[in-house]
């Protein structure tokens, strides 16, 4: 047992924050830091940076040009570029899909799409959700039906988070419908531009188009575009869903979003003084401080267990919802910090980009964070399937 | 005691369900969040006949109600329907001082609030005061030519469609006195008031308005010079009331979606309310619910009486804590469709946790429940 960290993570973290201090322009993390959107040229912009230095494909052994960190490392990036409000690495491409393919998909597959994730030529969204098929996600009903060399596909997906912004998609689609739900599920990889594909933007509760609909229509995909083999789709997603977890319990946003808190509260007043020395709200920020130093160890802990080789199941599932619930609970606490101003509705969409926020705690986008980080709790294996996966291991084959 | 309505309020809680369950569709609501006053004229005349406003006045002021119980009947509807039109901040809020403290001529204003044609709005709050109500920096200095007014004042909602504001401003007095506070009765044109408007989360709109050298006569001027305190503490503590049955009727739609959807949406072969972890949250939320109703009834009961102030921070402190709660398992338990704009659930819920920020968060009265408890 040692919670310090060795030489080597001491001088990788140095090398992190120069890094970032750096190459992270100044203008963009601006926009990180105060809750604005970015566009997309600003995310494939950071994305080309991390990659120059080999730093965009954290998780992906050296082979396929990743930088093969470990667990810590990891750790000590997403605490670095959350304090420094870097942008978020779009995860769909890169830890979402890549794995999968370097796997279960043909060496061809790897040839041809990896580099391309890794260059920014490729911009991946995630089509597994249906409007029937949310937390059921094995009754999905989008059919792929075969068709010489190509599959025809007809169906619809759901709330496709930044489908707008992406030329391909990963889809889980049905190809059997004689058998038990997951045994006829294909995973198939989509180009956008194909005709059929539509669109259509979802404006969330805080005013983002952050998500679409994406409509299927007699889709023509080259069967060469199948992941894997036919109907074994269902395990490629269970294994998709499963592996990418190191970041599950999001502890670099939960510091940051909590480093914003501390700087609201010591900015805001209450009765002429900083709201910081109010001791109602001050033992609000230490309760969620306090959660937040033990979750950030079980992070570490349980990471470094998987990383000795044993997958974090359960666990994976306790540090999405403890992460999920203590990010929540900041975002709880930063409208609560701005008094009257958490009123205004900071929509760009709304606004126009350059309006000046009214507040003078330039704070207008807690809000729009405290409404669109509802979502935390539902995607991603929503917390109530999360606890259900917790509770069937732990008492599962007792009752 | 008793706790049935009585005939006229159950006359008015009925009459005024029917109307809005016909005329206030989600449709209409977001025609409302694209119009720039953020407002329905229409709509707004037609609860004046229906005698929404009238409810809020009392006989001696041109209304036929004026009582807690009133208000919470009036609010409590619009809470359901999810009403963004500003009937608290016209009527309750800025109309309810012009009754309280008006001469004669500023009491005609009255009337026309009451007939549905004069939307006022009250400019109290500043950027510093967070919800200290004596929290005043705007100056008031009268000399040979007039009164002028200085400073900012923040979140003022429906400034842009008032045709007043009542502004609130030190005459005497250092910060947080409340002695020295006037309030004046300034026209939305009068050179010097400038408006900076913005949507609001919950819809409709509010304005950053600043005083920059504003000249009013001295009949301008609402009561008597430095005593606007009480007049501000009692509006406050009706708009309190108001808010709350507003929040209390948001809540039982939000509730009412919450238990329908859960009984036809459908995940693994059954519908999402056969899940015993989601009929036991629901159950909670119910017994929540009637939490909430009984802190609003201890509000409203004691709006008249000695221990108003306590009753209403006690009521308003577990109003915020439940808001919160029911707004958000409500999304919780709908999942990805509670999420989107265009679902009503999100507007609910948006209203809930919004009213928590109006007339004093949880926390504040809260620590004002203490402070007055130990009095
Ligand atoms: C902002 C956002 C972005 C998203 N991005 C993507 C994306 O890019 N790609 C993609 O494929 N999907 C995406 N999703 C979809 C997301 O994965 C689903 O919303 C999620 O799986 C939940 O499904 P649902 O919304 O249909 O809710 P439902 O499954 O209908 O669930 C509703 C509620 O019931 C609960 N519940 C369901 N089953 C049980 C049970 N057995 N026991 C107890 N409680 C239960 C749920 O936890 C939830 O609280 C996104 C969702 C959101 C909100």
């Amino acid at each position: 047992m040692d919670l310090s960290y060795t030489e080597q993570e001491l001088a990788f973290r140095e090398d992190v924050r120069d890094f970032l201090a750096e190459h992270l322009d100044p203008q963009v993390s601006q926009k990180v830091r105060t809750g604005r959107e970015l566009t997309k040229a600003e995310m494939e912009g950071w994305h080309a940076t991390l990659h120059a230095r080999g730093w965009l494909a954290q998780n992906w052994p050296k082979s396929h040009g990743g930088a093969e960190w470990t667990a810590v490392q990891r750790f000590i990036y997403e605490e670095e570029a959350a304090r420094a409000s870097a942008p978020r690495i779009v995860p769909f491409g890169l830890s979402m899909l890549a794995p999968v393919l370097m796997e279960f998909g043909s060496k061809e597959q790897q040839d041809r799409w990896l580099p391309r994730i890794l260059s920014g030529e490729d911009w991946w969204c995630q089509g597994y959700s249906e409007p029937g098929a949310g937390s059921d996600l094995a009754s999905l009903k989008t059919r792929a039906v075969r068709d010489g060399d190509h599959y025809v596909v007809n169906g619809q997906k759901t709330w496709t988070t930044l489908g707008q912004f992406a030329n391909m998609i990963f889809c889980l689609v049905r190809t059997d419908t004689e058998c038990k739900p997951q045994e006829g599920i294909s995973f198939l990889l989509i180009d956008m531009d194909t005709p059929g594909v539509e669109v259509r933007p979802i404006v969330l509760l805080d005013g983002t188009p952050e998500v679409n609909e994406v409509w299927l229509t007699d889709v023509r995909v080259p069967v060469e575009n199948l992941v894997g083999e036919e109907n074994k789709g269902w395990t490629y997603a269970k294994y998709l869903l499963t592996h990418e977890r190191t970041n599950i319990a999001g502890v670099g946003f939960c510091q940051a979003g909590l480093d914003a808190l501390k700087r609201l509260a010591r900015t805001a007043n209450h009765n002429g003084r900083p709201l910081s020395e109010n001791p109602l709200f001050a033992a609000r920020i230490a309760q969620v401080e306090i959660e937040l130093m033990a979750l950030a160890t079980s992070n570490l802990r349980i990471l470094a267990a998987a990383g000795a080789g044993r997958a974090p199941g359960v666990e994976a599932s306790m540090l999405k919802v403890k992460g999920t619930d203590i990010r929540q609970a900041i975002n709880d606490l930063a409208r609560r910090a701005v008094g009257p101003y958490a009123m205004p509705f900071a929509s760009e969409d709304v606004e126009g980009s350059n309006a000046p926020l009214p507040d003078p705690l330039n704070a207008g986008a807690v809000t729009k964070a405290y409404l669109n980080n509802r979502k935390i709790s539902i995607f991603g294996g929503a917390n109530e399937v999360q606890k259900n996966i917790i509770a069937k291991t732990a008492l599962g084959g007792r009752g | 005691m008793n706790f049935d309505l009585s005939d006229e309020r159950q006359m008015l809680s009925d009459t005024l369900r029917r109307f809005l369950a016909d005329k206030y569709s989600s449709t209409l609501r977001n025609e409302v969040l694209s119009d720039p006053a953020g407002l329905s004229r229409e709509i707004w005349s037609q609860l004046a006949e229906l005698g929404v406003i009238g409810a809020l006045f009392d006989e001696a002021q041109g209304g036929f109600g004026g009582a807690g119980g009133d208000i919470a009947v009036v609010f409590e509807e619009l809470g359901r329907a999810g009403v963004v039109e500003p009937v608290l901040d016209t009527a309750v809020l800025a109309g309810g001082i012009i009754a309280d403290l008006g001469n004669a001529d500023q009491q005609a204003l009255v009337e026309q609030i009451i007939a549905g044609e004069l939307h006022v709005a009250l400019a109290h709050g500043e950027p510093e005061a967070r919800y200290d109500l004596p929290y005043v920096t705007c100056r008031a200095a009268e000399d040979a030519e007039g009164i002028r007014l200085e400073g900012r004042k923040a979140v003022v909602v429906n400034a842009e469609a008032s045709e007043y504001l009542i502004v609130s401003a030190r005459e005497a007095g250092g910060l947080r006195d409340w002695e020295g506070i006037s309030l004046f009765l300034v026209p939305r044109d009068t050179a010097g008031l400038v408006l900076q408007g913005y949507a609001l989360a919950s819809r409709g709109r509010a304005a950053e308005v600043v005083l920059d050298g504003v000249t009013l006569t001295p009949e301008m001027r609402l009561g008597t010079a430095g005593q606007g305190g009480d007049a501000l503490t009692k509006a406050m503590a009706r708009s309190a009331v108001a808010q709350m049955a507003e929040t209390l009727g948001a809540m039982h739609t939000a509730c009412e979606m919450t238990q329908d959807y859960l009984m036809t949406r459908r995940q693994f072969g059954k519908p999402l309310g056969s899940f015993q972890a989601l009929q036991h949250r629901v159950a909670e939320m119910l017994i929540e619910m009637e939490q909430a109703r009984s802190a609003t009834i201890n509000a409203l009961g004691h709006l008249d009486g000695p221990d108003r102030d306590r009753q209403i921070s006690a009521a308003k402190a577990l109003m915020g804590q439940i808001g919160k709660r029911i707004a958000e398992e409500s999304i919780q338990m709908h999942g990805g469709i509670a999420m989107t704009q265009e679902y009503d659930l999100a507007h609910f819920a948006k209203r809930i946790i919004m009213g928590d920020h109006r007339f004093g968060d949880s926390d504040y009265h809260l620590e004002r429940f203490i402070d007055l408890s130990a009095a």
